[in-house]
Order: structure tokens, then C-alpha cells, then sequence
């Protein structure tokens, strides 16, 4: 018996928050003996269902349904991921506040005669935090002290516009992490995509409307063939989905950064590694007029959104990529061919990918250059985990994230305050849902049934 | 030594797993706890452990109260205990799982007394014929043997009580039995065991006292000569029939025929099948014996195509499956339990409605143009969570709560949903309680009743004869003799040794 068995041969394990039939409940609690027993105490409160008597039916399963409902629903609250993906943005934002106290530099200077006046310290931290929320706020959602309306809402379209990129991305990693495929290459798929995207947006010169479209097509088509790569070797031979996306990433960027040696990529008479700027034909049309540059594409990311969820709650194929995402034995025992899913999932996660690429050269830059993936690729890993990989989860990750990055040029101009800081945010909240249990001890939630048997 | 536990209560929540229970253990003797999944008799020696806190009643040592903080005071007091799962770790050797805890050094250097552990490991192997190699590397073991490693580490801290939680559910037949005389020599040796059990005939092999829990509570105590079918009906709290209600067979023309079929395993180059032919008719129930990994589980892989064939050929109704995809098979009207449910039939963090389409989904009515119908999957879950006594809180409750009674029943809904030529069940009551079993049971004969060509692969011999019109008995991935049920217990047992029919007749 291997490993794997001995964890998923307890199926009474798992003690539901519904409170399953009694007997059943009850043998859950055997099984997960361990030194866990406490928390084992606590989960055990739910299994309030009054004891089935006999061999009886379903009568008595619509009885046990009733009577915990009230506790059930407050339970599912208390142990669903949102909350937890919550508290870790929270408790990012409290250290990322210790980390603006002590970059600021007013902070530093009162701190030298801390002992003397220990209250011009502590004015001087509130400060320097009041001014630096108040930066992010006026940087991603309002800017409250513009003189038109298009000035106090430009910000938030500003946030809008950073975030397609990571919708776009966000969505084809959640549909692999769903499938059971981490997938690391959006980076390069992002780069292939946008090559592509980018060619065709300014060497060919095709009528308005369609020109988009081509374009369009071209940079989902570029991620696909980069996605379809470690698809196939891992249907095919097995090869490592994460060893081989990284590689491919390493090779996108140095196919790009050969690609813009060559003339054809260049602008005439530069030997510049930067494309010419796309053809306006090819361009997404701004969504809100030239006062703003929120595009035509956060449009169409959302609208992938929905496809992306259709498609995996209510097609077959998504059944089939969850079940072989869950339980590849169990998948493919039920007739799920587990190769062609792989090769699937990676394809539209690659295509994806591309579209991100799409808002970056047909939206926001115009331009293809080696530094038009930026860090949207491993962002948008975030994204994705934030988001539990559903798709509206990443739609709130991504413009969470989009507002960070767009709050960055404000927090240094008004608060004075290195835009680093931002990404030092990001990054804890990334190391708090990576770490679940952690943030359920700060805040002491309980833990889902689900954790509790690993830890048993 | 004398082991008593006084009014034991252990609740959780509003749940109480142990009411009130009284047993008590003497020195040299064998105490069952018999009782159903879920019945409590883990959570009682959970308690006795030290792992629970106990919320009322008392631990007594010879009439000594005594407490346990954790399996440290348990086990420095005396009493050991092997879980169901084992607690090994795979990669050390015997002596070194056997010294872990319990680590003695030499020397100045503090260097491992590996060489103490190892004479250890060997005085109690000799003692009660374990045949245990100290130096063996735990892994390559069988469960059987692992399973002595545990019980050898017990002892070797000097165990006056052992306990043994549902010791067989992992063994075979023979090591069953093996396991059995080991706990007699135990208990003539002066070590009082008490055997955690839901299976009623090892409870009267070797049963001196039989306590019986139900829900919770002692329902009684039984004599080890009381029969199967009484202390079922203790246990399950209602007559249970221990035997299954079966017409004679009306057998029809041929269903499926495997001929000479043969699979080797592509990484190890074994012979796993080997030239196995055999038929089976509309109507009739062939059960395939054999000491497990014998290719029983093969045989009913490679006939679906989740292994493929290397040569050979298998025929249902006429048409070759060998070659064919797995969704084909499962479409020509095959209906497929998979020995490992939780591995291979269900997927535990789907709903129970999903698992019920999980070979379904493809076709009408539940989708319609690559768009499943959530309606229709809702209906049918209901519909099947009603025929087949599915107890869950609801369809959208996640499979993996639910117990191994009816997960099973989930998988056997979904598979008896289609209409069947040929219904292929491997294991389809292992783990399950009495009254589980008895329900899948008598679903297997319906299906038979209703013109179904039927394959049932089991390690128990009592399901076997149970089921069986007619026994094919396996043996190193060959079929050693197809023969009639009324064939006895000990002839049976023969033929899963290797003996008895010889290699022309098997090819």
C-alpha cells in the first residue's frame, strides 16, 4: 500500500460540516486520532445529527440536514478560503504598515530623539501611515482632490487597465491549477502571444475591424503553441509541467530578445530592440474615450471570465479537466481520457496567457520589447491562488493587484515612500496564502475538515 | 495484569462516541470488541491510549486508577497498540522502526545500539515464529509481515496488554490466519489482547470474551459459541441474514469470453496475466478467487482496457474490447467497480451528484452538445440517492465524507444506472459493515437475475461462496481451476495456494 492510500483510504476521514448520519460522524472522529485530537473536538460540534435509528431512510437524512443548518452556514463562513484569503490581505497590509513606518523618513528623524520626545515618534508614524494609505487609495480608487470628475475617477480606470493583463493570465492558470497542472510559463506564453500579436499588429496593414481581430487571434495563437508544448511532453512522456514551463520561459525571452535584433522587428533606421508601434487599426479602442486608458480589452477579459466559467462549471469538458484535476485514477477509470485533458487545459491556459500579452502591445504599450511581460506572468500566478482560481475570485485579485501596482507612482510622489513598497505587499500576501494555517493561528479560525486529516 | 475501564464516556460536542462503557482485560486472554464502523471502539481505546481525554469514567491497573497523559504513559504502563494503519517508517530496516522512540546508545561516541535492537528483533521472531529479518528494509515487506514488525515492537517494549485495531482489513486469507495463531501463542505467553473487529468469524476463532458496542453503548456480551448470526444481530441492532437469498441461475448463451489472454507489466517485464481463458454467461455470476496480487485485479483492468492487453483476446457479445478506449468499454455496456474506491471510483472532493455522472456525463439527458444539464444531474441524484440508501446530508455534500459503506453505494448506483452486458465488481464489499454488505449484495444478484453477466473479484472466501455460481481461482496470473461452489473451504484454499490443476489445463 502506498502512501497515497493510506491518505485517501479514510474516507470516513473527512467529517463533513454538514454533520453526516451519526454512525458515520462517529467514525470519523476514530479514525483521526492524533495528537490533533483537540482540534478534532472543536469540528466535532457539528456532528449534532440525531442518531438514525434502525436501518432507516432518507426520512431520517432530511431530519439530520435540518437540524444544524444555522451552525453549518456559520461554520462554512468561518472555515471558506475567502475569509482566509481576506485575513491574509489584512494582515499583509498591517506589516506592510510597520514596513512604511520605517522607511519614512520623518519617522527616522524624530526617532533619533525617541527618548527626549517619544511623542513626535508616534505622530510622526501615524503620519506616515495616514499618508500612505491615503496615497494608495488616491493612486488605485479616488482621487479625491482632482478638480474634474475624470480626474477623481482616473485612478480606478488606471487600476481597471493594469488589471486586464493579470484577468487574462490569472484565468488560464486557475483553469491548470484546477486541472491539477501548475503551470509556471504564462510568463513566456505571455511573450510568445504578444510577439505574435505585435507582428501582426504592425507588419501587415489590414482593414479597421479585422485588423484588431487578426491581431487578436495572433496572440491567443502564440500563447497556445507555447502552452501546447509542455502540454504534450507531459501527456506524452511525462516531463514535469513546472521544470518544463520554466525553461520555456528562459527561451521565450531570449527568442524575443533575438527576434528584436532583426530587422524586421525593428523600427527603419533604429537598431533599437523595440517593434514600431502597432498600426491603430490593430489597437483596442479606448473604452472611455482618449481622457483615459482603460481599453476595449478589460471588456473582453471579462467576457473570458464568463467563458471560463461556463466552461468549467457547466460544460463536459470542465467536468472532465476537474475530475482529472481531483482524481486522475478516478478520471480515467470513468472512461476521461487524462492525456487529452492535459494537453487541452494547457492550450487554453496558453491561449490565455497570449490575450494578457494582447493588452499589454495592442492596449497599453503599443510596442513589443523584451520588457512587455514584466512580472505579469508571476503576478498573475498570484492572481490566480487569490483568487482560489475561480474566475470571479480573479477578476477581485487581479484589480486588487492592478491597484497596487497603479497606487505605486502616487505613494512615491505624495508620500515620499520607495514604490517597492508595494511589491513587498504583494509578496506577503502571497507568503500568507501559502500558509493558511498561519493566518487561521493569528486569527484563530478553525480549521476545514479537510486539513485537519493531513495534519492526523 | 488486570486492564479496567470504568464507565468510559467520550463525547464530542453533542455526539457521544462512548457512553458509559465497561470492559475489563485479564492477563492470557483474548478480549473482542465487536461493533460496526462508527460503533466507537476506536474512540474507546483512543481513550485508553491516552490520544482522547475521557469526559467521565476511569483507567484501572490492577484495581490502580491510573491516567494517560499520552501513548508515552500507555506505553510505559504496559500497554501497546497497533493501528490499522501502521505507524512504520518504510524506509528504515525492522530493528531500526522497532528501536524508534526507544533509541540506547554505546559507547562514548553515543553511536545507535543498532546491534541490541537487532538481537531484540530476532529473540521475539524466534520466540513466536515471526520470521522476521531484523536487517530487512520495512518496505519490501508484506502488509502481513509489516503488521508483525508492529506487534514485535509492541512486545519489545515489554507490552502486557496489545492492542490490535482491525488487524485483518489489510491481510489475506492465510495471513489472517496466521495472524490468529500469533495471537493465541500470545495469549498462552500471559499477554492480554484485545481485537478490535467488525469481522464476526475471527471474533469466534479466537475470542475468549466478545463485548459488543453499539452506538456508542455496550450492547452486550457474547460467548465466542454463539453463532454468526446472533452476534450480527447484536451489532447491527436488527435480524441480520448472513447468508444471501439467491434463485438458481438462469444461465444464458455466452456473454464474454476472454481467451488466452495475456498482460505483462511494461516496467517490470512480469507476466501479470498469463494465457488466461475463460467464459461467463448471461445470467450467472463467476467469482474469481485468489490470494491477493495473483492478477485477479489485473484481469478485471485489462477486460475493461485500463491495462492493456499484450495479446489475447476478449469478446463481449461478439465484439473485441482489447485495443478498444476505456470510454468505449464502459459505452459497449460494461459496469466497472474498481477495487480501490477512493483511488479509482470516486472522486472525494466532488459532490456526491457529480460522482453519480461521473462515466455519464457525456451523453443525453445529462448534457446535451458539451453542456451539462445541472437539472438533470440534480434529479438523478436524487433518484439514486433514494434507491440505493445513500446516506448523505445531501447530493451537493462532498464524497469523501461520506463513509466507505456509501461511497461504494455511490459508485454502484452510477455503474447500475446504464444498462449492462457485463458488470465487473472488484473488492465490492471490503470495508463495509454487515448491513452494507448485505445491500450490495443483493444489488450484484439483481443484476444477474436481470440477464447480467457478472465478474466479482474477492479476497473473501465467504463473499465468494456467497456470490458464486461458479469459482475461478487464480494463482502467479493464471486461472489454476474453474470449478462449482460447492467446492469446500479447504480445497479452495489449496487451489490459491498453486496446488491442485496443472499448467496445460490453466493455459
Amino acid at each position: 500500500m502506498s502512501d497515497r492510500k493510506k491518505k485517501s483510504g479514510k474516507p470516513g476521514g473527512t467529517p463533513g460540516p454538514e454533520g453526516v448520519d451519526a454512525p458515520d460522524a462517529g467514525e470519523a472522529h476514530e479514525d483521526s486520532a492524533s495528537a490533533s485530537a483537540s482540534r478534532t473536538d472543536a469540528s466535532a460540534v457539528d456532528s449534532t445529527a440525531p442518531e438514525p435509528e434502525g436501518a432507516g431512510g432518507n426520512a431520517e437524512s432530511a431530519a439530520v440536514e435540518e437540524a444544524p443548518k444555522s451552525q453549518t452556514v456559520l461554520r462554512e463562513i468561518l472555515e471558506s478560503s475567502t475569509l482566509v484569503v481576506i485575513m491574509a490581505i489584512v494582515a499583509s497590509l498591517a506589516i506592510g504598515g510597520i514596513l512604511i513606518v520605517f522607511a519614512d523618513e520623518q519617522v527616522r528623524e524624530a526617532a533619533t530623539y525617541f527618548f527626549a520626545r517619544p511623542g513626535d515618534t508616534f505622530s510622526a508614524m501615524g503620519d506616515a501611515l495616514g499618508s500612505a494609505y491615503s496615497a494608495i487609495f488616491q493612486g488605485a480608487v479616488l482621487n479625491f482632490n482632482a478638480d474634474t470628475f475624470a480626474g477623481m475617477i482616473r485612478p480606478f480606470t488606471q487600476t481597471l487597465t493594469m488589471a486586464t493583463p493579470l484577468i487574462f493570465a490569472g484565468l488560464g492558470l486557475g483553469i491548470g491549477f484546477r486541472a491539477g497542472l501548475f503551470n509556471i510559463g504564462a510568463q513566456g506564453q505571455l511573450l510568445i502571444g504578444a510577439t505574435l500579436g505585435a507582428y501582426v499588429g504592425f507588419a501587415w496593414h489590414l482593414p479597421w475591424g479585422i485588423h484588431l481581430i487578426v491581431a487578436i487571434l495572433g496572440c491567443a495563437l502564440g500563447g497556445a503553441i507555447w502552452g501546447f508544448i509542455p502540454g504534450f511532453l507531459k501527456a506524452r512522456t511525462g516531463a514535469h509541467e513546472v521544470i518544463v514551463t520554466i525553461m520555456l520561459n528562459y527561451i521565450a525571452l531570449n527568442l524575443v530578445a533575438w527576434l528584436l535584433t532583426l530587422e524586421a522587428f525593428q523600427r527603419e533606421g533604429s537598431d533599437n530592440p523595440i517593434t514600431p508601434i502597432v498600426d491603430e487599426t490593430a489597437q483596442y479602442p479606448l473604452l472611455l474615450g482618449s481622457g483615459f486608458n482603460l481599453h476595449w480589452g478589460f471588456v473582453l477579459a471579462l467576457a473570458c471570465a464568463w467563458g471560463v466559467w461556463w466552461l468549467m462549471e457547466r460544460s463536459t469538458l470542465g467536468f472532465e479537466l476537474r475530475a482529472v484535476g481531483a482524481n486522475p485514477h478516478a478520471a480515467r477509470t470513468a472512461g476521461m481520457n487524462v492525456s487529452k485533458g492535459y494537453i487541452l487545459v494547457m492550450v487554453i491556459a496558453g491561449a490565455l496567457a497570449g490575450l494578457a500579452g494582447s493588452a499589454q502591445v495592442l492596449g497599453t504599450e503599443k510596442v513589443l520589447t523584451t520588457a512587455t511581460a514584466g512580472s505579469l506572468g508571476f503576478d498573475a500566478i498570484t492572481v490566480a491562488l487569490l483568487g482560489r482560481s475561480r474566475p470571479v475570485g480573479t477578476i477581485m485579485a487581479a484589480i486588487l493587484f492592478g491597484g497596487l501596482r497603479a497606487a505605486g507612482p502616487t505613494l512615491q510622489v505624495q508620500a515620499g515612500l520607495p514604490v517597492d513598497i508595494v511589491f513587498v505587499i504583494q509578496a506577503l500576501i502571497v507568503l500568507f496564502i501559502a500558509a493558511p494555517p498561519l493566518v487561521r493561528s493569528i486569527f484563530r479560525l478553525p480549521a476545514p475538515a479537510h486539513e485537519k486529516e493531513v495534519a492526523a | 495484569m488486570k486492564l479496567e475501564l470504568r464507565e468510559i464516556t467520550k463525547r464530542f460536542g453533542d455526539f457521544t462516541a462512548n457512553d458509559a462503557i465497561s470492559i475489563t482485560v485479564e492477563s492470557g486472554t483474548v478480549h473482542a470488541l465487536l461493533g460496526e464502523n462508527g460503533a466507537g471502539k476506536s474512540t474507546l481505546m483512543n481513550v485508553l491510549f491516552g490520544l482522547y481525554d475521557a469526559d467521565g469514567g476511569q483507567i484501572l491497573l490492577d484495581d490502580e486508577p491510573v491516567t494517560f497523559a499520552g501513548p508515552g504513559d500507555a506505553m510505559a504502563a504496559g500497554i501497546g497498540m497497533v493501528h490499522q494503519h501502521f505507524m512504520l517508517v518504510p524506509v528504515f530496516t525492522v530493528a531500526e522502526n522497532v528501536m524508534l522512540g526507544h533509541e540506547q546508545v554505546k559507547g562514548p561516541a553515543k553511536m545507535l545500539d543498532v546491534a541490541a535492537a537487532r538481537a531484540k528483533v530476532r529473540e521475539l521472531s524466534d520466540r513466536f515464529g515471526f520470521d522476521i529479518d531484523p536487517d530487512a528494509i520495512v518496505e519490501n515487506l508484506s502488509v502481513g509481515a509489516q503488521q508483525r514488525v508492529e506487534i514485535i515492537k509492541a512486545l519489545s517494549r515489554d507490552a502486557k496488554v496489545l492492542i490490535l485495531d482491525e488487524p485483518t482489513a489489510v491481510l489475506t486469507p492465510q495471513e489472517t490466519d496466521e495472524l490468529l495463531e500469533i495471537v493465541r501463542q500470545l495469549r498462552d505467553s500471559g499477554t492480554a489482547v484485545v481485537l478490535i473487529t467488525h469481522k464476526l468469524r475471527e471474533v469466534k476463532a479466537v475470542a475468549d470474551t466478545i463485548t459488543v458496542i453499539r452506538r456508542g453503548k455496550v450492547v452486550g456480551t457474547a460467548e465466542p459459541s454463539a453463532s454468526q448470526e446472533e452476534l450480527a444481530s447484536l451489532m447491527v441492532g436488527r435480524d441480520v441474514s448472513m447468508t444471501v437469498d439467491k434463485d438458481e441461475a438462469q444461465v444464458g448463451d455466452t456473454m464474454l469470453e476472454v481467451s488466452d489472454l495475456t498482460v505483462v507489466d511494461e516496467d517490470s517485464q512480469v507476466t501479470v496475466l498469463d494465457n488466461v481463458s475463460f467464459e461467463v454467461k448471461r445470467g450467472e455470476i463467476l467469482a474469481v478467487a485468489g490470494v491477493q496480487g495473483n492478477g485477479q485485479t489485473e484481469l478485471a483492468e485489462a477486460i475493461l482496457g485500463v491495462i492493456a492487453a499484450s495479446s489475447g483476446s476478449v469478446r463481449l457479445d461478439g465484439d473485441e474490447l482489447t485495443g478498444r478506449s476505456i470510454r468505449d468499454n464502459l459505452e459497449a455496456g460494461i459496469g466497472f467497480v474498481p477495487e480501490d474506491r477512493t483511488e479509482d471510483g470516486v472522486v472525494a472532493t466532488f459532490t456526491v451528484a457529480n460522482n453519480l455522472i461521473l462515466d455519464l456525463y457525456q451523453g443525453a439527458p445529462y448534457s446535451r452538445r458539451g453542456a451539462i444539464d445541472p437539472k438533470v444531474v440534480t434529479s438523478h441524484a436524487e433518484e439514486q440517492v433514494e434507491r440505493f440508501d445513500v446516506r448523505t446530508t445531501s447530493i451537493e455534500a462532498l464524497t469523501g465524507s461520506l463513509s466507505g459503506g456509501n461511497q461504494q453505494k455511490v459508485v454502484l448506483a452510477r455503474e447500475l444506472a446504464r444498462d449492462l452486458k457485463l458488470l465487473i465488481a472488484s473488492q465490492p464489499t471490503r470495508g463495509l459493515d454487515v448491513g452494507s454488505i448485505e445491500f450490495v449484495h443483493k444489488r450484484i444478484i439483481e443484476e444477474r437475475d436481470k440477464g447480467v453477466a457478472v465478474i466479482i473479484v474477492s479476497s473473501e472466501l465467504d463473499e465468494v461462496y456467497a456470490l458464486a455460481d461458479r469459482i475461478a481461482v487464480m494463482y502467479h496470473g493464471r486461472i489454476v481451476d474453474i470449478v462449482e461452489p460447492d467446492t469446500d473451504r479447504d480445497t479452495l484454499g489449496l487451489m490459491m495456494a498453486g496446488a491442485h490443476g496443472d499448467e496445460e489445463e490453466a493455459a
